[in-house]
């Protein structure tokens, strides 16, 4: 058995908050330089420059890279030997969040669904728990913004509808979002599982490493497909066209039931704020 | 690319020589709002009663930044998708709103709205924060403060670049630039 503190939890997170906020991750980075030596289109070019100057400008200055710092999403991996003490894991990562926020200056921005009035700082956490084996605790964060998860969709296809199906759902999603959720995005898909779980997979898919390859052949042939599709739309970077709508396609698949065949998109912006800590 | 210098506010003039996907300066006096200030304005408007601004010849920019630092004008300050504010916007323009800074596509409604009453709609690049606040060079609340981040403040700007999306004309960057590019991925 081992023992970490709330207070240490919290901590983590919080510095985790501000960081991923200020910070690119270095895969998204190379991403977006490989789209702006490949993109053809000019005004295309331009975006893609000017996002990666506000990436330096953000490390530069220590500022958020965007005004929206997202709700706080959280998957949490904890070890089965491992025992939270003080506060339990739920209230840690939310003091965190809610510290982060505070400290770092970001922006709040939950708010009551009816009245829009805002909570005031950024809880509550929407946190997705594993357990796993081992004494460790792994915490991956994003800072989801409000624009690419507007664009997202989830639909029960049929069986029948089969790959072909998903691949079109996908597509015609990507289509209809447009320039909404700044593109070029990381297109996020769960396949399987039932309702919630494939929008749950879905959005864990976005971590996944910008540019690496899917361990799964088949999944990574279909991510090869849906990638040239979505760039064939022609919506570009910021919809001013171009032929990067998309930097990344990630699946996850899980099994599901026999009558159903689930299916979630959910979009990352170009610049996908994330990051983790292990403790 | 030929860029062009606007100052803020705008004239009908200034408006008629803009046509989609000119790159554009913008420099002068302009005002945020997003979701709840419109909905708040709209209703000021509904009820007979005075705008906390005067509203002719404005810009309004999309934007809730993120709250600044000390010794900061401003936090990051990047665009908000416009489509949420699409219901009430028609009403803004009718009495005068004259430019729109925000990110993604606008409502029929609107689109009419502008050609009618003579408007434009800028793109601004979604997710630049950091960037973009380097060319506001004061802000100040003046309305609804309670709503923090979506208060409405008054900026002074100095070069804010844009793209025209939506001119008078009926013209739409989204479409055009769909068009020149679609298929072109393949091969590559």
């Amino acid at each position: 058995m081992r023992f970490i503190t709330s207070e240490l939890i919290s901590n983590a997170v919080k510095n985790l908050i501000i960081s991923s906020s200020i910070n690119l991750p270095e895969d998204t980075r190379k991403s977006l330089k490989l789209a702006l030596e490949k993109e053809i289109s000019e005004s295309g070019k331009t975006v893609l420059s000017q996002i990666l100057l506000n990436a330096d400008i953000a490390e530069l200055e220590n500022k958020p890279l965007c005004q929206d710092t997202g709700l706080a999403v959280f998957f949490v991996e904890i070890g089965a030997d491992v025992t939270v003490k003080g506060k339990n894991l739920t209230d840690a990562i939310n003091e965190g969040t809610r510290a982060g926020y505070s400290e770092g200056f970001l922006r709040k921005s939950t708010c009551d669904p009816f009245t829009r009035k805002n909570i005031g700082d950024n809880t509550p956490a929407i946190i997705h728990y594993d357990v796993t084996d081992g004494d460790k605790l792994k915490i991956m964060y994003s800072a989801k913004g409000g624009g690419s998860e507007n664009m997202s969709k989830i639909k029960m296809l049929r069986p029948s509808d089969g790959k072909d199906g998903i691949i079109n759902f996908v597509v015609e999603t990507m289509r209809e979002a447009g320039p909404n959720p700044c593109p070029p995005n990381i297109v996020g898909i769960g396949i399987g599982g039932n309702f919630e779980r494939s929008a749950i997979l879905a959005k864990k898919s976005l971590f996944r490493e910008l540019g690496s390859r899917n361990d799964d052949d088949e999944l990574n042939e279909m991510e090869r497909i849906i990638f040239e599709k979505v760039n064939n739309i022609g919506t570009g970077p910021m919809g001013f066209g171009g032929i990067y709508t998309a930097i990344g396609v990630h699946i996850i698949k899980e099994p599901c039931h026999i009558a159903s065949l689930p299916v979630a998109v959910n979009l990352g912006c170009h610049s996908y704020k994330h990051g983790e800590a292990v403790i | 690319m030929n860029i062009k210098k606007l100052s803020a506010p705008l004239t009908d003039d200034t408006i008629l020589s803009l046509r989609t996907g000119d790159e554009v300066s913008i420099s002068g006096t302009i005002y945020t709002a997003r979701d709840q200030a419109h909905f708040r304005l709209v209703k000021l408007i509904e009820e007979n009663k005075p705008l906390p601004f005067d509203i002719q010849g404005q810009i309004i920019y999309y934007v809730g930044p993120t709250p600044e630092k000390p010794g900061e004008v401003i936090g990051s300050a990047g665009p908000t998708t416009s489509y949420r504010m699409d219901a009430y916007t028609p009403t803004l323009i009718k009495l005068g709103l004259k430019g729109m800074i925000g990110k993604g596509k606008r409502s029929i409604e609107v689109r009419e709205a502008m050609q009618k009453y003579k408007a434009v709609y800028f793109g601004a690049i979604g997710g630049a924060g950091a960037l973009i606040s380097k060319t506001i060079k004061d802000a100040k609340v003046i309305a609804y403060e309670d709503l923090l981040s979506e208060a409405v403040r008054k900026l002074l700007v100095e070069d804010f670049r844009v793209v025209v999306i939506n001119d008078a004309y009926g013209g739409d960057l989204y479409e055009d630039g769909k068009k020149q590019y679609e298929n072109k991925y393949i091969n590559r």
